[in-house]
């Protein structure tokens, strides 16, 4: 039995900025990730979007589904361009105007980490997604370094099989020391939804990593996207997650710096990475010993994570739960 | 108020006086000195401004394309291997139509590193959508920072302004540094009719099919040729304020000339003397000093260059397997004309080779005693 979850009342009644009209594929996860994202975000809000499957899904000229100000932008500038534009809107006095980046893995395991470390390390005030389907989904289906071991693409057929892991991007991120670094994805809905409201109120480079299920490139039916995805998380493959570098201080009576692991969504049933694998058309050709590998990585990982989420005093089964930000 | 400055510093004088909001720029040689002024400028609280320190000239015009969509006057400057770096976003840019201002140095392109005077860097950003501006001294590159706000916001297309490495970049001369007070009633705050604003969404440079993609373009090569009369008209308006003549070209002893030279950047200083010394014994010898490449002044050109004998055209650039980039628009330019010059084109002081007076006499007299050009082009000063 799957547990139920209480949403929260506000990710219901909360203005809609996203309109009908999306250009997705059936089970994209990247546009339900969108919708939440938003209602979270709120109005007052300027979306990046480099290229990637979002460049399609929004709408060909002259329609747009977002309600809100977006520009699009080319490949490897999303952190770049939303620094440019939070440096306009400091100058323009709209302070409060939440810039996000929206791009997918390509984006940013590959081609981006550049201008998005140059932005990482100025601490430009700006939140950057990274929704990860894993490949590069939009022009159909390649390796990029986000693509698990084992992972069917096109440019990773039978018989050169990847090997190598995914690169660990939220550790990466972390080395940058910014203010605030999460996971979440959209079979977490009122997790996401927290994380993406809370972000508004912490200024300095924020980057949220969602797990997007993609059913035409992971060959899976559209209807288990989510469940999948949740798959995903229980067998500890995508731990849902959030970091934040400041913490109050009582004694000094300001921040100060203070690293705080919070698990935000503990498996609620055991999975291996192998039951979690099967489900996917995309892992036909891995094998045995591959999948020892990633069950092996996957369990240190997960480790490490409790051992620092622990280390900080926090078990928190409250999605989106530190609120201690 | 006259000062002694160097052509960086010009450079970012005329950014301070133009009030721009955000700079984003990276350091390279002999750029360089212009990010540390306006670094400077920022931090002491002298220039009002945002500075984006980026990690990369790619990443620099990224952030000045993205501040610019968002509504403010934005700068970058950049030089060589930098301007090579941003091409990618310098079609953004223009296609965007965005008045961005870029700065460039003119300086080699390696292998092998040559930091000196080369002109090839921007000359191969022509097809960009870039209105390009060629500059001969510090004066001029101060008063073209100015108004090249002016222009790139009445045209709504980016301006790249260059000037020579070292001859200009690292060079003292005195310049005549306007007060603000008139640079503001001559360049007015920036009100874009289209910007990223939350209380009016829009999206900017989404997908685009083929049934509106051509005309867009077509659109957008129409406001370039338009960019020439709108130059014209800046420069006029700008010299009614501050007492100084610009155009999209300069002529210099035309009038009777049967041979102009045509230069662009500090050769043509080299080549006004070159000319004079020509005319002291009695051959007639002209200069036509290219300011603005892009858009290509078409008729001025022709009405300059088209009757009279010869025409040489100095290029510190090169396209190989072609040669000079200037000579050959010249040529195009000039061909429908029925009674077009013969253009001797010519190649010279690439990687910062010093070309001094005396080279540009001997190019000119070769001109003289050749009715055709023996080579096509001339690379002169080349070492046997």
């Amino acid at each position: 039995m799957q547990k139920t979850i209480d949403i929260p009342r506000e990710l219901m009644t909360e203005k809609e900025l996203l309109q009908p009209g999306l250009l997705s594929c059936q089970g994209c996860g990247a546009s339900l990730a969108m919708k939440l994202a938003m209602k979270g975000l709120g109005e007052r809000t300027v979306v990046v979007i480099p290229a990637c499957c979002w460049s399609i899904i929004i709408g060909v000229y002259p329609y747009s589904t977002l309600q809100v100000p977006v520009i699009h932008v080319p490949f490897e500038t999303a952190a770049v361009s939303a620094s440019g534009i939070r440096a306009a809107f400091d100058a323009r006095g709209e302070k409060d105007v939440v810039v996000m980046a929206w791009a997918g893995d390509g984006g940013t395991f590959d081609i981006g980490i550049q201008s998005l470390s140059g932005a990482a390390e100025r601490n430009d005030d700006i939140l950057y997604v990274c929704y990860d389907n894993e490949a590069y989904m939009n022009t159909g289906i390649q390796r990029s370094s986000a693509t698990p071991v084992g992972a069917w693409t096109t440019t990773t057929p039978e018989g050169s099989i990847k090997e190598e892991p995914k690169k660990d991007i939220e550790e990466i991120m972390l080395a940058h020391h910014i203010p605030y670094m999460a996971t979440a994805s959209v079979a977490y809905p009122d997790d996401m939804y927290m994380k993406f409201k809370k972000v508004r109120y912490i200024t300095g480079t924020k980057f949220i990593h969602l797990l997007s299920p993609c059913p035409p490139g992971w060959r899976i039916d559209p209807s288990k996207s989510v469940q999948i995805t949740r798959m995903a998380t229980q067998a500890k493959v995508f731990p849902i997650y959030e970091v934040r570098r400041w913490g109050f201080s009582k004694e000094r009576g300001c921040l100060e710096e203070n690293w705080k692991y919070t698990i935000n969504v503990y498996p609620d049933r055991e999975l291996s990475t192998k039951e979690y694998m099967q489900t996917q058309g995309r892992f036909q050709q891995i094998t045995e010993e591959m999948v020892h590998d990633v069950q092996k990585r996957v369990d240190r990982k997960w480790d490490e994570l409790v051992r620092k989420a622990d280390g900080s005093g926090t078990r928190s089964q409250d999605p989106g739960g530190d609120s201690s930000l | 108020m006259k000062q002694v400055i160097k052509g960086n510093y010009a450079v970012s004088y005329g950014v301070k006086l133009s009030r721009v909001k955000v700079v984003s720029a990276y350091p390279i040689t002999p750029q360089t000195t212009i990010v540390e002024e306006l670094s400077e400028m920022c931090a002491s609280g002298d220039l009002d401004a945002r500075f984006i320190k980026v990690e990369s000239e790619h990443s620099a015009m990224a952030a000045v394309v993205g501040a610019s969509t968002a509504g403010v006057r934005s700068f970058t400057a950049t030089s060589s291997q930098g301007l090579l770096l941003m091409h990618e976003v310098l079609h953004w840019a223009a296609g965007a139509r965005l008045p961005i201002v870029l700065a460039n140095v003119n300086r080699a392109v390696g292998p092998g590193w040559n930091i000196w005077a080369d002109q090839t860097d921007s000359m191969s950003q022509r097809d960009t959508g870039w209105i390009q501006i060629y500059c001969e001294s510090n004066q001029e590159v101060l008063d073209s920072v100015i108004m090249a706000f002016r222009l790139a916001e009445k045209a709504m297309l980016p301006v790249m302004l260059t000037y020579d490495a070292f001859f200009l970049s690292h060079t003292s001369e005195i310049v005549d540094v306007p007060e603000i007070e008139q640079v503001d009633a001559f360049l007015p705050s920036y009100q874009p009719e289209f910007k990223l604003d939350i209380d009016n969404p829009r999206m900017f440079g989404g997908l685009i099919g083929p049934e509106y993609y051509y005309e867009e373009r077509y659109v957008m090569h129409k406001d370039a040729l338009e960019a020439q009369a709108h130059y014209q008209q800046v420069c006029k308006e700008f010299n009614e304020i501050f007492g100084r003549e610009y155009d999209v070209c300069e002529e210099y002893r035309t009038d009777d000339a049967e041979v102009i030279v045509v230069t662009a950047g500090t050769i043509t200083s080299v080549t006004r003397i070159a000319v004079d010394k020509l005319r002291e014994q009695g051959k007639k010898v002209g200069l036509m000093k290219m300011r603005m490449f892009r858009p290509v002044p078409v008729e001025r050109w022709r009405k300059v260059l088209g009757n009279i004998t010869k025409v040489v055209v100095i290029d510190r650039n090169l396209t190989a397997g072609l040669g000079g980039v200037l000579g050959s628009e010249v040529q195009a330019t000039l061909y429908p004309m029925e009674n077009r010059p013969v253009v001797y084109p010519v190649v010279a002081g690439l990687g910062g080779r010093d070309v001094a007076p005396d080279d540009v006499i001997g190019i000119i007299n070769y001109v003289l005693s050749n009715d055709k050009p023996t080579d096509v082009p001339l690379f002169w000063g080349l070492k046997q």
